[in-house]
């Protein structure tokens, strides 16, 4: 024998199942009067700096079919590459912009949209900048334990050339699953969660 | 100096054995719902150990009370009267205080309130279903509710989930983020579950199951269960580059 750790393990995760609006979402499937607005619906407001954009995303499935149950939330910085959390260090983020969104899909389409801004760069570990990118947490019925992925901006070429982690990717052609195009102002994010086009998942 | 390690580095890789794999055919919806490209991985960035912060400031008055708090005034929701309480830890059994704990469930019958359960047990108009806290400076949180019913569900022809309540945590970083389950002790119905049984390891099952403790209850009002909570743990950064409080 010898010493313990004394380490606990993580609580296991289950599915977030068919339901998770009544719990993250109540306002939007209808149990109003509980709390006077849904977490994370609003991300910016009059004063937030920043270039204003759409984000519209899609999940498919494995059998092609668009997921319309699911809870996609997301964390980025602000236009100056700032998180707004008093974790922050490097400076004060901007106070007009929360950085976190969280939403359901339309019941009917299947889109998710996210009112916000273009983040600035944030640096990787060893000081190089990644490129603007959203951080994404993903739950539904049928997965067991949330889906961490990135959105990457189709106009940031120069920057997704040479973002650390999308370098990294040995599928290169795969880096593509993580760029989301534009068309004006609205970015469009296909999420495929198996298949040829099966997005790039993190284990982070 | 300080004489406790800081906790500003990464978090611990995730132990993906011991939570319940992507494809689990017992249960059906995660055939085409699970990715089957391996994962991939890479240094923590800002981007995954920060996260958003929930003040107690936003709480209303009702949040942690779902027998109240969709409730017409003088009413409450009709079920057996209980009390959730716990413990939001680390992996490094340090308590983690101001976790947003988030929470949903079917009402005693075993019934939500959303368009899509068509069951044929009846909503309780005084029972919407969800409410949510933060855990104070030593990690504890409490809620009251009603035990929620067991219900069946489409998977095999006869499958039910045993009574259950939903449960979303933030941490302190974003890929601390977590959503379980928590089942009653002494429910025959949790070892025959298919989502309970997409977990691999038995001892992983036993630590949602959530103990009855009398001498939490509140005589005459309501019994309490006990569920404590595990986030992902921090690295110290005494072995890396910069010693904190040096
Ligand atoms: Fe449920």
């Amino acid at each position: 024998m010898m010493q313990q750790l004394r380490r606990l393990k993580e609580t296991a995760s289950q599915t977030a199942g068919p339901y998770v609006h009544i719990g993250l979402t109540p306002n939007l499937c209808e149990i109003s009067g509980v709390y006077p607005e849904d977490l994370g619906a609003r991300m910016v407001n009059e004063k937030t700096r920043g270039e204003r954009i759409t984000v519209k995303m899609r999940i498919f499935d494995g059998a092609g079919a668009v997921i319309k149950d699911a809870l996609i939330e997301i964390w980025q910085a602000d236009s100056d590459g700032l998180y707004n959390t008093p974790a922050e260090t490097r400076g004060t983020a901007d106070p007009n912009f929360t950085g976190w969104g969280r939403q359901a899909s339309d019941m009917e389409t299947g889109v998710f949209t996210f009112e916000t801004i273009r983040p600035g760069r944030v640096p990787f570990p060893d000081g190089r900048l990644q490129a603007p990118h959203l951080t994404l947490w993903i739950v539904a019925r049928g997965i067991n334990l949330g889906l961490h992925t990135r959105m990457y901006f189709s106009d940031e070429e120069t920057a997704n050339a040479q973002d650390p982690v999308l370098s990294r990717l040995e599928h290169q052609d795969r880096a593509a699953t993580l760029i989301a195009p534009r068309e004006g102002d609205t970015y469009h994010f296909d999420i495929h969660l198996q298949g040829e086009k099966e997005t790039v998942f993190f284990d982070v | 100096m300080k004489n406790a390690m800081p906790e500003a580095g990464g978090f611990f890789q995730r132990e993906r054995n011991w939570h319940p794999p992507a494809f689990a055919p017992g249960y059906k919806s995660t055939v085409v719902r699970s990715p089957r490209r391996a994962l991939i991985s890479f240094p923590q960035t800002l981007s995954e150990i920060t996260g958003p912060v929930f003040g107690h400031q936003m709480l209303g008055e009702l949040d942690n009370d779902l027998t109240l708090n969709h409730a017409r005034p003088g009413e409450s929701a009709i079920g057996p009267r209980i009390i959730v309480y716990g413990k939001v830890l680390d992996e490094n059994a340090r308590p983690v205080p101001g976790v947003l704990v988030e929470f949903w469930q079917a009402n005693a019958g075993g019934r939500y309130r959303h368009k899509k359960d068509g069951y044929l047990a009846p909503l309780d108009p005084n029972f919407g279903g969800c409410g949510r806290t933060i855990t104070d400076a030593e990690g504890n949180y409490f809620f009251r509710t009603i035990q929620p019913g067991a219900y069946p569900w489409p998977n095999g022809i006869n499958d039910w989930r045993p009574a259950h309540i939903h449960f979303s945590l933030f941490g302190h970083g974003f890929v601390q983020r977590l959503i379980t389950q928590m089942y009653f002790e002494g429910d025959p119905m949790i070892w025959q579950c298919p989502i309970v049984n997409t977990i691999p390891d038995k001892r992983a099952v036993e630590t949602l199951i959530a103990t009855l403790d009398m001498q939490a209850a509140v005589p005459m009002d309501a019994r309490a269960y006990k569920f404590d909570i595990v986030l992902r743990g921090r690295r110290a950064t005494l072995f890396e580059n910069k010693l904190e409080g040096n």
